[in-house]
């Protein structure tokens, strides 16, 4: 097992975000988080790396348990997140921002690691000295991912990876995370408000709804499952 | 409705008109206070005067001048839109390089030929002092992204700490320097770590506070720092013991003995003038050479965004620890120079402006340009310095030199960044678009 959250609880002040959630991750899984805004996904994303810390339950992850781990010691174990609106570096050249993935990594993975990340992305090789804010907000994402992946991480978690990209990148993002999952064997969570597109790609998924888990299942029958048909596929989107 | 007509094509002349009739009416509007009254004292008492005519003058000036820029501003658009778009390769990289080079000639150079002038060689250690603090602060501001206005803080302790070890424990300059720094650095850490958690106008206000409860300090423990009086007497900085004076004491040699020369009192200037430059220069390539390491580019990464740097598991207090740490010390380092220059501190020397001068040599020069700071302290140092001349409008000048540089150069005088990595020519083919 990649990544087990038990009865996790957690608040933002007075605000009770997380209402006992239970994720479970397999290793070489693809799971997606979906639910509306505020629902408690990238909460749940931020309290798997300690802000807000879990109240209670347990988080344990690679068989270790991180509840009470600092946050910067979460992502040294091994789960690199690709964060909500790709937060790149805008002022530092796209090299320098995957470089700065690798800033806890082995210096000798790092040659190997640049090719694999080119290999998968050829736009950034391209475009290796030039200022990452000049890219596109889709090349931006892949920077994101490949930056992310550079630090070679067990478990890869992105943050609404197709929010505010054209169509066509939403497309090639999705198609990018299930090449990683089967070409590389990558374990994903994958938090997206795109319901349609996650479900399809995803193995498993969960549905949250104000801080709680109300619909688990495979990505196939949540897409299929009433519920999730009504509020997030068809209606109000 | 706009006042100022900002138009991209091209202006009739009636737009033009009434452009330069609303800059003269805002000179108008400025110009009575500032030219339209003056004081004249007569018999013992202060009496107000009008000066319509210079008033009308000014004015009239103003309202011509900017018909007459607006008009060149034209031209010059014009013609740069009729030249066709060639590709432009950017040169800006090789021409500070070049730039820097002969900037670092001429500061070598500067002393033999101005060998005589004590005026010049004076104005230039200012110069210096000011380029070492911003380059220090650079650190803090430019690269870590760290807003700090109470930068004269560090500078203070750094000044101080000189000043005291020599007054008690009768510590030289060159013994003093490094506990200074270090000094300095405890005062960044402790000044940094209750602040860790604010950021951009918060953290401002919070460090521009710092640097006044530190002068207020100095000001008030009159038992440690002996008040508003100040400390006096401070030693000059010797060349390998060797002094600068008249008359060295019994058995020791001074410079001009040791090398058989003729007294005179340029060789302490000249001599100052060079130890801040390789004060300055050990500086610059301390910060360059960090900058190219993990620490540096974590400092960079930290500025363009905090959250990203927690995600990629930087431990952010440190490097933000570091960044205020190792900015404080090079202040403080400056700050035992300036000490030691001028023989005599008070926390006079210390205050607001102090901060906010080194704070503009940084923006104005493009944050975390190296180059753009010497640039900047140049312009700061000595558009005063020249605006002598002009008396009671000196800080006109100086206020619409740096609204011009802002208008024209908003990002700074250098705002490209230099890349912290080079890639060599195969990977990088096609990378330049």
């Amino acid at each position: 097992m990649m990544l087990h959250m038990e009865g996790v609880h957690a608040h933002y002040g007075h605000i009770h975000a997380l209402r006992g959630v239970d994720v479970t991750v397999q290793v070489g899984e693809i799971v997606t988080l979906i639910g509306a805004n505020g629902a408690g996904k990238s909460t749940l994303m931020m309290s798997l790396f300690g802000k807000p810390g879990a109240s209670s339950g347990r988080i344990v992850f690679d068989g270790e348990d991180i509840t009470r781990v600092p946050s910067h010691l979460i992502s040294r174990r091994g789960i690199a997140i690709v964060p909500e609106g790709r937060r790149i570096f805008p002022r530092m050249t796209v090299m320098e921002n995957l470089l700065m993935g690798t800033a806890f990594a082995d210096p000798a993975n790092f040659n190997a690691d640049i090719k694999r990340v080119y290999a998968m992305f050829p736009i950034l090789e391209e475009r290796a000295a030039q200022r990452a804010g000049t890219l596109s907000g889709g090349e931006q994402q892949m920077l994101a991912i490949g930056r992310a992946l550079m630090s070679r991480p067990k478990l890869l978690l992105l943050d609404e990876p197709s929010l505010g990209l054209a169509p066509i990148y939403i497309k090639r993002i999705f198609q990018i995370i299930r090449e990683l999952n089967t070409e590389h064997g990558m374990t994903v969570l994958l938090v997206e408000q795109n319901a349609h597109h996650a479900l399809r790609c995803a193995h498993r998924g969960y549905v949250l709804q104000h801080g709680e888990i109300v619909l688990a299942g495979t990505g196939q029958e949540l897409l299929a499952s009433e519920e999730v048909r009504a509020a997030y596929l068809e209606g109000g989107h | 409705m706009s006042a100022v007509i900002i138009a991209r094509h091209a202006r009739t002349p009636a737009e033009r008109f009434k452009d330069a009739a609303w800059v003269g009416f805002v000179a108008l509007l400025l110009g009575i206070p500032m030219v339209g009254l003056t004081t004249v004292d007569q018999g013992g008492a202060l009496t107000v005067q009008t000066r319509f005519g210079m008033l009308g003058a000014f004015v009239g000036a103003s309202f011509v001048g900017r018909f007459i820029f607006r008009w060149i501003m034209d031209q010059v658009r014009n013609r740069r839109a009729a030249k066709p778009a060639v590709a432009k390769v950017d040169r800006t990289p090789q021409a500070i390089k070049v730039i820097g080079w002969a900037v670092l000639g001429a500061s070598i150079a500067l002393p033999i030929a101005f060998s005589e002038n004590r005026y010049v060689i004076d104005t230039a250690t200012t110069v210096l002092i000011y380029v070492m603090l911003g380059w220090g602060l650079n650190v803090v501001v430019g690269l870590a992204g760290l807003l700090d206005l109470g930068y004269v803080a560090f500078y203070a302790v750094g000044a101080y700490t000189y000043a005291l070890l020599f007054s008690h424990f009768g510590w030289t300059f060159w013994e003093a320097l490094p506990v200074a720094g270090a000094m300095a650095a405890t005062f960044g850490i402790l000044l940094g770590y209750p602040i860790l958690r604010l950021r951009g106008d918060y953290l401002a206000i919070v460090t521009l506070g710092f640097g006044e409860i530190i002068r207020v300090i100095l000001v008030n423990w009159t038992e440690l720092s002996n008040g508003p009086n100040g400390i006096g007497s401070i030693p000059r900085p010797t060349l390998f013991g060797l002094p600068f004076d008249r008359n060295p004491t019994e058995g020791t040699q001074s410079f001009a003995t040791f090398f058989g020369l003729e007294f005179s009192g340029m060789h302490r200037i000249i001599f100052l003038y060079y130890l801040i430059l390789v004060l300055a220069l050990l500086t610059n390539v301390f910060v360059s050479r960090l900058r190219k390491l993990p620490v540096g580019r974590a400092w960079e990464a930290l500025r363009e965004d905090e959250i990203a740097c927690k995600a990629m598991g930087m431990n952010v207090t440190n490097v933000k620890l570091s960044a205020f740490a190792i900015g404080a010390m090079l202040g403080g380092f400056a700050g035992v120079f300036f000490a030691a220059r001028q023989g005599f501190i008070s926390p006079e020397s210390f205050t607001f402006t102090e901060s906010a001068t080194i704070l503009a040599i940084v923006v104005l020069g493009g944050m975390g340009s190296q180059l753009g700071v010497v640039l900047a302290a140049l312009v700061l140092v000595l558009l005063p310095e020249l605006g002598r001349n002009f008396s009671e409008y000196r800080m006109l000048l100086f206020g619409t030199a740096m609204v011009l540089i802002m208008v024209w150069k908003p990002s700074g005088l250098l705002a490209s960044r230099e890349p912290t990595i080079r890639l060599n020519k195969a990977t990088a083919a096609g990378g330049q678009s």
